[in-house]
């Protein structure tokens, strides 16, 4: 591009330039001269990541340290610096401990749930004639493509007990199987955290799967066949064939499929918001609906939800973390 | 058998072979429609909450909350569009096609600024070596983990200074934005496909740099552009917690995951019409990723293997 043109413009006989070329012709050769074009090609996104990114972290690590509540956001008061109190309420707080369990609790059982989700449709879709195949990729395909939002309120009515399918089936099932609990008038969203998160982690593998499923397929077609025919020739049943033939070689997948599994999950808010009923409903919070509360519900304080956010981006960093070390080991970078 | 091979034990191998190869066959048929039924059953489960919200939508009310669930309605009904497009329902707040608007505006808007953004981002990182490449490169990688509701108090309170809260512009600057990590990460990818000696070739033939950006970089990546511009799509038609925030109370710019939640929550659990804007909300999108589904599974498959 603009550095591979070496020569200069050629001066040609005729009308002088006007002034508004001549500055043109410098600024190209002032760009051209300190290479500058690669940095104003990245101006744009720079400014973009950095007013809508960048700068509401450093804003949100600032709160973090101040007692910024209602009369400092309607101006009645100054704002003061607190240093680490927001933090110190924050761990006194037993609804934060409840919250966060409830993340990580939730991510334990969502990101190894998708993960084998997708990997079993993934090897599925490997076996499958070319047809089938495609009708059970689009089928997953509709499913990702679901807003986030159409799928909340779509699970929420399966499980709803007034005209819900799903309780009405339970309610169907014979009680060695399922329990004696009242599956008829069951309300899965509000009874407690475990039915409600229970059903996000099904709204959740529902769709993510496809996601992992395409992925892994994407790898297994990187693996040449002979590999594990030979094995399989040899013997192995397909559950050795997996863990010691694809799975090591779709390692560095899985490592990226993993962080980002629970990049997604340990944070998920809509889906929260929508089926344990918005931030009315404090027993049922995990840590995005937990800071969501602390700072628009009254009244509001912007310096614990600083707080909070910040412990929420440092966790979701950690994981980030290893997510960069891995991208870099696959060669991202050049 | 110490005999040499005589006639009837040639005859008694080959017919003993001939059960094991058939043998052989049956178990593989056998497998192969173990492995087809699974293949069913995986894609009837998956698309069966599509279906539910579709059967429902086309339902009258005494059939959604009939004791004995029907899989199809049994007296279809146009009803719950109607409803939903009139804007006549419990906590409606005008027809559907005013929040499909505002929806598409935003959408369109956020495809359109932030591909043209990262296209000359990713150029940049693609064709040129320079001081901070893998620096930028690495706080694109972190920048895209940080999640919006980490983020929400402080964009909150920086677009409402700007006068942006409660608008579609605001919504607009903050999804392209959001879209450029991945875009750009993406698109990366295809620029650097490029064989680099057709740009050359043209430079000395004279071509300026806008010619050879628009002439002869723009055509051969327009493919890659499209594919990466879903992602765009999709964080702008689906983002959820940034308009909450914004929009409040503003009724008249709701997008439409902001319509379908305040029905939904408003709507005291009408379903049919609920699920009636759900679907007209979903299922645009759904026809839209079938057509360019070949472009999105490369391009997702691209973004993740790669990183």
């Amino acid at each position: 591009m603009a550095e591979t043109i070496q020569h200069e413009p050629a001066v040609l006989p005729g009308p002088k330039p006007s002034k508004w070329q001549r500055v043109r012709v410098g600024l190209a050769t002032f760009i051209r001269r300190y290479k500058l074009a690669p940095y104003l090609m990245l101006l744009p996104a720079l400014a973009g990541i950095g007013f809508v990114i960048l700068w509401p972290l450093v804003q949100m690590g600032i709160f973090s340290f101040q007692n910024y509540g209602i009369p400092q956001i309607d101006g009645s008061m100054p704002i003061s610096w607190v240093g680490f109190a927001n933090f110190t309420n924050t761990f006194r707080d037993p609804e934060f401990w409840l919250s966060l369990r409830i993340s990580v609790l939730f991510a334990l059982v969502a990101v190894p749930g998708t993960l084998i989700v997708g990997t079993i449709v993934g090897l599925l879709l490997n076996r499958l004639g070319k047809k089938m195949s495609a009708f059970v990729s689009t089928s997953a395909l509709l499913a990702w493509a679901t807003p986030t939002v159409t799928a909340s309120v779509l699970f929420f009515w399966m499980f709803n007990p007034d005209g819900g399918l799903v309780d009405w089936t339970l309610a169907r099932m014979p009680h060695w199987l399922v329990g004696n609990t009242d599956w008829a008038t069951y309300n899965w969203a509000t009874t407690s955290a475990i039915p409600a998160y229970t059903m996000i982690a099904l709204l959740v593998i529902w769709q993510a799967f496809p996601f992992v499923a395409i992925t892994v397929l994407a790898g297994l077609k990187t693996i040449p066949s002979e590999v594990s025919e030979a094995a399989r020739v040899d013997g192995a049943s397909p559950w050795r064939v997996f863990w010691r033939i694809t799975f090591p070689l779709l390692k560095p997948i899985y490592l990226v499929l993993l962080l980002l599994s629970v990049i997604w999950d340990f944070g998920i808010f809509t889906q929260s918001y929508l089926i344990t009923g918005g931030i009315a409903n404090a027993n049922e919070f995990n840590l995005s609906l937990y800071i969501y509360a602390k700072a628009f519900t009254f009244p509001p304080s912007w310096g614990l939800g600083g707080a909070l956010a910040l412990i929420l981006a440092l966790i979701l960093l950690v994981v980030t973390f290893g997510y960069v070390r891995a991208s870099v080991k696959q060669g991202a970078l050049t | 058998m110490t005999t040499v091979l005589t006639t009837p034990a040639t005859a008694d191998r080959e017919r003993t072979r001939s059960a094991a190869r058939s043998r052989a066959r049956a178990r593989k048929r056998l497998r192969a429609a173990g492995v087809n039924g699974l293949g069913v059953l995986v894609a009837l489960v998956t698309l069966f909450p599509i279906f539910w919200m579709i059967s429902t939508a086309f339902k009258p009310t005494q059939e959604i909350f009939s004791l004995t669930p029907h899989l199809l309605p049994a007296h279809p009904t146009l009803g719950n569009f109607r409803q939903v497009i009139s804007g006549k329902v419990t906590g409606g707040i005008g027809g559907v096609w005013l929040f499909f608007r505002n929806s598409i505006t935003v959408t369109l808007a956020t495809v359109l600024i932030a591909s043209l953004i990262a296209l000359l981002a990713s150029v940049a990182v693609a064709r040129f070596r320079f001081r901070l490449r893998t620096s930028f490169l690495i706080m694109l990688l972190i920048v895209q983990m940080i999640p919006g509701q980490a983020l929400i108090i402080a964009l909150f309170q920086d677009f409402g200074k700007l006068n942006l809260t409660n608008d579609l512009t605001g919504l607009i600057v903050v999804y392209s934005a959001q879209a450029l990590p991945v875009t750009i990460w993406m698109l990366r990818n295809f620029v650097a496909t490029i064989p680099k000696e057709l740009e050359e070739a043209a430079a000395i033939d004279g071509a300026t740099s806008t010619k050879i950006f628009w002439r002869i970089l723009m055509p051969l990546v327009a493919p890659g552009l499209v594919a990466t511009s879903i992602f765009a799509f999709i964080t702008a038609y689906n983002e959820f917690i940034v308009a909450l925030t914004f929009l409040g109370q503003t009724h008249q710019d709701y997008t439409l995951p902001i319509y379908v939640q305040y029905f939904y929550t408003r709507g005291g659990g009408e379903w049919g019409p609920i699920m009636a804007a759900s679907a007209m909300y979903t299922v645009p999108v759904m026809i839209f990723f079938l057509i360019v589904r070949r472009r999105l599974v490369g391009g997702l498959v691209a973004g993740a293997v790669k990183g």
